[in-house]
């Protein structure tokens, strides 16, 4: 979509669990640089793609390439080596509630630099301060609000500077001025570092606020049914689900009015 | 009561048939989950029969009251309608009652959404069972291979884990488990004694309590002890922790990062287990031999320093030996079964628990056995 490079190319898709197929005939590629959202209603498997993407879940069939890798088919060595690339927000933050807000984002510097404990704490301040925490290194994540739980995971996730951040529904359960101050995160990263965001969302506003790409699942047909960036599928898509769905509902409630 | 209730439904409910191809449902009084209300049954009857019936309609005047109980009322009368190619009108209703009736049907069912409550077959369901128990065998066995694994780099001394951990799960596993280990194994030592004097007092060798007591507690029983409480203490912890860290998909985070969950929170907990164990077997021995002691004194008259001498005299280094081997034995069978459990656990609240009761379960079950393979086997072997 914005004509840069592709980082994730993602080819003939299919997933499900077992026996049961969820989705089916997935193609798409995330540009170096996008906001790439996946959309769709509830239950049609956002999450579970999210999951093939960043390893947790092996596909039925189908590709996921990372550069020109072979993310599923690489040896474990090397997709290790793919994935410490990524940072993720789960949707819940998933800190680690044994430990506390510093050392949640120190652990990834631990594993991956040589730096010493004294550079680590410096990056690990300012990470928090990036995400509005300072101060709060030596909070447990029990102590703090979901709000704050989620700028925290963020921080963590934003630890190693990834080349790639995977955001789990990061404004579910924030408040409209949270949310609104994350997508202005999303964006402020995407430009300065040049960060490849992929988001799993369905909140509208952010949809058209950060995204200039996306792809939208169809829970009905269990595949695909529109890609592209979401304010032009606003404009032009002629599929009424997608637009049913980019507009609340409103389109088709004025025509049963009608 | 029936006729009593026949009585009320009577009351709210008339019919009225205006033309012959029109029903009117007249509901007076009111409607609401409180007050007895007719069920549809008593309609549909009436609605089946009438050979000519084309549309129904309804008279609400005399309603004083409704809630959701008159909504599940007319829903069903609604799908009856359909089902039976009747038009319903709806004008005679309540404004909101018939609002709501709209949004119900609003959303169409959506087609294989509804769970299958079709009974299985016994020979599916036993066959089921079967691969489901060996599908877990193999994950317990993959289980086990990785904790060698870990344990391997462990000792190699390239394992990743955090020290303070430990030092927590230590303490945890350790000091903090005096208190009822101590209560435990004294009264295991009393109860021993007293079962041994009763039989050995009718041959008025009362003073062989002491080697009874000694070596059942140092051999077996108390490791044997130490191991059940542990697995009910600590076994059940890692469960509970490990399993309630994969709801919050902490665990996912740490697999994404490329950390080994089996490295990072199953080791410390095991070496924690392994270490710890042995000693509190040590303390769970001195304290048996205590609890026999109080019984040798106090019931059967005994001089204290006799009765240690003869426990002394009694013991060997190899029963000691023993004991302390079974002991870390069973604190490897108590960190794997929790932690085995822990990470197998699904997504929700009630898995947490079913993983703390398998664990416990699993833990018991596995040291039982295991006493049994080390018994037999030292007395194959003559030890």
């Amino acid at each position: 979509m914005t004509g840069s490079e592709a980082q994730i190319t993602v080819s003939d898709l299919d997933m499900g669990y077992g026996d049961f197929i969820l989705m089916r005939d997935l193609n798409f590629t995330v540009g170096k640089g996008d906001i790439f959202i996946i959309m769709g209603g509830s239950g049609c498997g956002k999450s579970t793609l999210m999951k093939i993407l960043i390893g947790l879940k092996e596909p039925s069939r189908g590709q996921v390439v990372y550069g020109d890798v072979n993310f599923w088919e690489a040896d474990p060595q090397e997709r290790e080596q793919i994935m410490k690339r990524f940072g993720i927000l789960y949707q819940s933050g998933a800190l680690w509630s044994s430990m506390t807000l510093a050392e949640n984002v120190a652990l990834p510097l631990e594993q991956y630099t040589s730096l010493n404990r004294r550079q680590i704490g410096k990056i690990v301040s300012l990470k928090l301060a990036l995400v509005g925490l300072a101060g709060f290194e030596k909070f447990y994540p029990s102590e703090i609000s979901g709000g704050m739980k989620k700028r925290a995971g963020l921080a963590r996730a934003m630890a190693l500077d990834p080349e790639i951040l995977f955001f789990d529904e990061p404004s579910a359960g924030l408040d409209p001025v949270s949310a609104r101050l994350l997508d202005d995160l999303i964006l402020e990263l995407k430009e300065s570092l040049g960060t490849t965001f992929v988001v799993v969302t369905h909140e509208l506003a952010s949809i058209f606020a950060i995204g200039n790409n996306s792809v939208y699942l169809d829970v009905d047909t269990r595949t695909m049914t529109a890609s592209g960036d979401p304010r032009k599928l606003l404009a032009e898509s002629s599929d009424p689900k997608v637009r049913n769905f980019l507009t609340r509902g409103e389109e088709s409630a004025h025509a049963q009015v009608l | 009561m029936e006729s009593m209730r026949g009585g009320l439904t009577k009351d709210k409910i008339s019919l009225g048939n205006p033309a012959d191809d029109v029903l009117v449902i007249s509901l007076t009084g009111s409607w609401t989950s409180e007050d007895q209300s007719p069920d549809e049954h008593e309609i549909t009857g009436i609605l089946g029969s009438g050979s000519r019936l084309r549309t129904v309609r309804f008279d609400t005047s005399g309603l004083t009251g409704w809630d959701s109980s008159f909504l599940t009322f007319l829903v069903e009368i609604s799908k009856y309608c359909s089902q039976l190619n009747l038009s319903l009108e709806t004008d005679g209703l309540p404004e909101g009652a018939k609002r709501l009736l709209k949004l119900a049907s609003a959303v169409p069912e959506r087609q294989g959404a509804r769970k299958d409550s079709r009974k299985e077959p016994f020979f599916s369901r036993t066959g089921g069972r079967a691969l489901r128990v060996a599908a877990s065998s193999a994950e317990a066995l993959d289980f086990l291979g990785e904790a060698a694994i870990a344990f391997a780099t462990f000792l190699r001394g390239r394992a990743n884990f955090r020290m303070s951990d430990l030092a927590l799960f230590l303490q945890e596993s350790g000091s903090q488990a005096f208190p009822i280990v101590s209560l435990i194994s004294l009264l295991v030592g009393l109860i021993l004694a007293f079962v041994g004097a009763v039989q050995l007092a009718t041959f008025g060798a009362q003073i062989y309590v002491a080697d009874l007591v000694g070596v059942a507690m140092v051999r077996v029983m108390g490791a044997v002890m130490t191991g059940i409480i542990m697995a009910g203490r600590t076994g059940a912890s890692y469960a509970a922790q490990l399993g309630t860290m994969q709801v919050n998909e902490e665990i996912d985070a740490l697999k994404t990062l490329g950390v080994s969950p089996m490295e990072f929170l199953v080791l410390p907990r095991m070496l924690a287990l392994v270490v710890m164990m042995p000693l509190l077997c040590v303390y769970a021995d001195v304290m048996g031999i205590l609890g026999g002691l109080i019984v040798g004194v106090f019931m059967l008259d005994l001089n204290p320093i006799v009765y240690l001498n003869q426990t002394k005299g009694a013991l060997s280094l190899t029963n000691v030996w023993i004991g302390l081997f079974t002991c870390a034995v069973f604190g490897v069978i108590v960190a794997l079964a929790g932690c085995l459990r822990g990470i197998q656990c699904g997504r929700s609240a009630s898995a947490v628990g079913e993983a703390t009761t398998s664990a416990v379960v699993t833990g018991i079950i596995s040291i039982i056995v295991a006493t049994a393979i080390i018994t037999m086997a030292c007395n194959v072997l003559g030890i």
